[in-house]
């Protein structure tokens, strides 16, 4: 169905990557790790003749975005992961991206050096400076080629803004200003201003006893720049609308599935907390991502979802286990193509399910070195749920919890995806007839 | 008295969940697991949700989606377990202050207390940053965003209804807590801090900014955190 494989690349890095990200174009891929470096790669330039483009991808730029830090205020150790990484739409030669740990947002610009001038006055060769009295005539430097160099260099650091661990931060469509959303607070920043933001939503009670919820992802709208959305530890989503009123505490529109009666346990709200939530690229619909399936709701329909995807169903009945074992809180991403006709998410034993919405088929696949190999086709797994298992099946009982796949990218046009599993990240790409 | 600062690793968790529930959930037949309407849940679900409440307190920056997951399901076990267990005469229907005042009033006061002092200095301990404090005019006090029953907060938790199953183990696990550090009143919460609305004047910002500020510009100095190489941090 999808991706017989033509290319895959794998890639081992040094820590456990925690965000992928593809640049609008989708020239540039971006990980982030938990040891606070991003690692940038980029896709290898095609002659123009080649009517198939491979999806190889090179890094292209490595750099360490986040230290570890201490707050003495607090005695507390602030991780260096980086939680999510968003790229800027490229404006010149040079490219932009956002990068946040849990408490601080940076602004890296990644430029291209591959001129360098030589011929100064007032140094020498080895850039010592020359007594002015010595110097008898001028010279006009000249620029000459050199290695291309990469550079990465920190523009803004937007800190001291967020009291609660730092989930999502989404660039606006007017490409001035973002947002940094924690557990309590969304704060929207302008790109040159480091020392204010603006508080637009905080859900903090009075009273810390009395909290019973907590924001866990947001998103601006792809093209409406007074909108955005967030979703919640209870499985709801709130739509607003900056120009309503400076902060948005009130929604514009709110979003919400009655719970299935039947469905009901003691893990009712843990699974139907909401780990992430994206825009589709038209703008119309939001998908979001709940412990064991992916919804997508119309923006004009609050009630309920129009499309609901059971990732991995059978581990309804394991719930006390992964609730004993805390997987029922891990957090996995989800992703739209391109065209917004397929959806992307991971699940354990390093698999990740893609659905296509209108043919209404589904696939599991598996990254991993032993099952993929180039220019082979990436072959769809069946979990057995119970009684007789098939022999390409795998039975429940022996998924790998510890593989779990909770970053994935797709390229904005095309069928080249990237996957994380754990320290490895896995490009395939769909084969091109 | 300063903690250590380190977070606690997942390595440490392990010996922590020590409780024999392995057999427990792969019995598909047990109650805890069943798909139907939830029955009376096991206490060991109960423990471990105490555990599990108990473990994410003890962190140093609890993962604050984490403990409030935790601290609603916990709720909703404890609501499972309620009738089988006396209650002490409530007068009303349930309201958070009176209910409150019956918690506080039973044997359990102690652990209830430390429960309550536990998630109340979670905000001053947020306090401390550059945050604004929930000031009288900021907005209607609990508001509770989606909860349509009264939040009686962690108090009820911990209380008399679920006596039976509070044994002396349970007991001893908070006699572990030491709060001093929570005690410490010397950093008062701070007032409105650097994060101004559209509609605050200049004036106002700059004022308790300056304080924070220069505490932090003093911290940065000490440690030398302008440098890129920084040095080891305690603890490290």
């Amino acid at each position: 169905m999808f991706f017989h494989l033509d290319f895959f690349h794998l890639v081992r890095t040094t820590d456990i990557i925690s965000t992928v990200e593809f640049n609008h174009t989708g020239e540039l891929l971006a990980t982030g790790d938990k040891g606070g470096r991003v690692v940038i790669f980029q896709r290898e330039q095609e002659s123009k003749n080649q009517i198939h483009r491979r999806g190889e991808y090179n890094v292209y730029s490595t750099f360490q975005s986040h230290e570890p830090e201490f707050d003495y205020l607090k005695s507390l150790e602030i991780e260096e992961k980086i939680n999510k990484i968003r790229w800027l739409p490229q404006q010149n030669a040079a490219y932009f991206l956002l990068s946040t740990n849990d408490k601080t947002v940076k602004l890296w610009k990644v430029s291209e050096r591959d001129k360098r001038p030589e011929g100064y006055n007032l140094k020498d060769e080895e850039g010592r400076l020359r007594d002015p009295a010595t110097i008898t005539t001028l010279r006009v430097p000249v620029l000459r080629p050199m290695d291309l160099m990469v550079e990465a260099t920190p523009r803004r650091v937007f800190a001291n803004a967020h009291t609660y661990h730092i989930n999502s931060i989404s660039v606006n469509s007017d490409y001035e200003t973002y947002m940094s959303a924690d557990d309590l607070r969304i704060n929207l920043w302008n790109f040159e201003i480091t020392n204010q933001s603006f508080n637009i939503v905080d859900i903090k009670p009075a009273n810390m006893e009395e909290l019973t919820e907590v924001i866990t992802a947001a998103e601006f709208h792809p093209h409406h720049c007074n909108t955005f959305v967030y979703s919640s530890s209870k499985g709801t989503i709130r739509l607003c609308d900056m120009r309503a009123s400076a902060l948005c505490d009130r929604h514009t529109k709110f979003f919400e599935e009655p719970e299935d009666p039947s469905n009901r346990s003691f893990f009712s709200e843990i699974i139907s907390s909401i780990s992430d939530v994206k825009f589709s690229h038209s703008g119309r619909y939001i998908m979001t991502r709940d412990y064991l399936t992916v919804k997508v709701w119309d923006l004009n329909m609050e009630n309920r979802p129009i499309e609901t995807y059971q990732v991995h169903d059978y581990l309804r009945s394991k719930l006390c286990s992964l609730y004993e074992n805390d997987c029922i809180f891990d957090k996995f991403e989800c992703v739209w193509n391109g065209s917004d006709s397929v959806i992307m998410t991971g699940s354990y034993n390093n698999f990740f399910r893609m659905f296509d919405r209108n043919t209404k088929r589904d696939v599991t696949l598996e990254a991993s070195r032993e099952n993929s190999k180039p220019r082979a086709i990436l072959k769809p797994r069946k979990v057995c749920v119970g009684g007789k298992r098939r022999k390409d099946e795998i039975s429940v009982d022996s998924l790998d919890f510890s593989k779990k796949i909770l970053h994935t990218a797709w390229h904005p046009s095309e069928n080249i995806i990237a996957v994380a599993a754990t320290n490895n990240l896995y490009i395939f790409q769909d084969k091109v007839n | 008295m300063l903690s250590k600062g380190l977070k606690r690793k997942r390595e440490e968790e392990e010996e922590k969940e020590s409780l024999a529930v392995d057999a427990l959930w792969l019995d598909p037949g047990h109650a805890a697991v069943a798909q139907a309407p939830p029955a009376v849940a096991s206490s060991s679900l109960f423990d471990l949700s105490v555990l599990k409440l108990h473990h994410s307190l003890q962190q140093s920056e609890p993962d604050l989606r984490h403990l409030v997951l935790v601290v609603n399901t916990l709720r909703r076990i404890q609501a499972s377990m309620a009738p089988a267990a006396a209650l002490p005469p409530v007068p009303s229907p349930p309201v958070a202050p009176s209910m409150a005042n019956n918690l506080l009033a039973s044997s359990d006061a102690a652990l209830s207390a430390s429960m309550a002092s536990l998630l109340e200095d979670l905000s001053h301990i947020e306090g401390l940053s550059q945050a604004p404090q929930p000031l009288a005019d900021e907005g209607p006090p609990g508001r509770s965003i989606g909860g349509a029953a009264p939040s009686l907060g962690a108090l009820d938790l911990l209380g008399p209804a679920s006596g039976c199953l509070l044994d002396d183990g349970l007991e001893g696990l908070f006699e572990d807590i030491d709060t001093s550090m929570y005690d410490n009143e010397l950093w008062a919460p701070a007032s409105e801090g650097l994060k101004p609305g559209p509609e605050d004047g200049p004036g106002k910002e700059e004022a308790p900014e300056l304080d924070e500020a220069e505490l932090d510009y003093l911290m940065d100095v000490l440690v030398g955190t302008q440098a890129l190489e920084r040095p080891p941090g305690p603890g490290r």
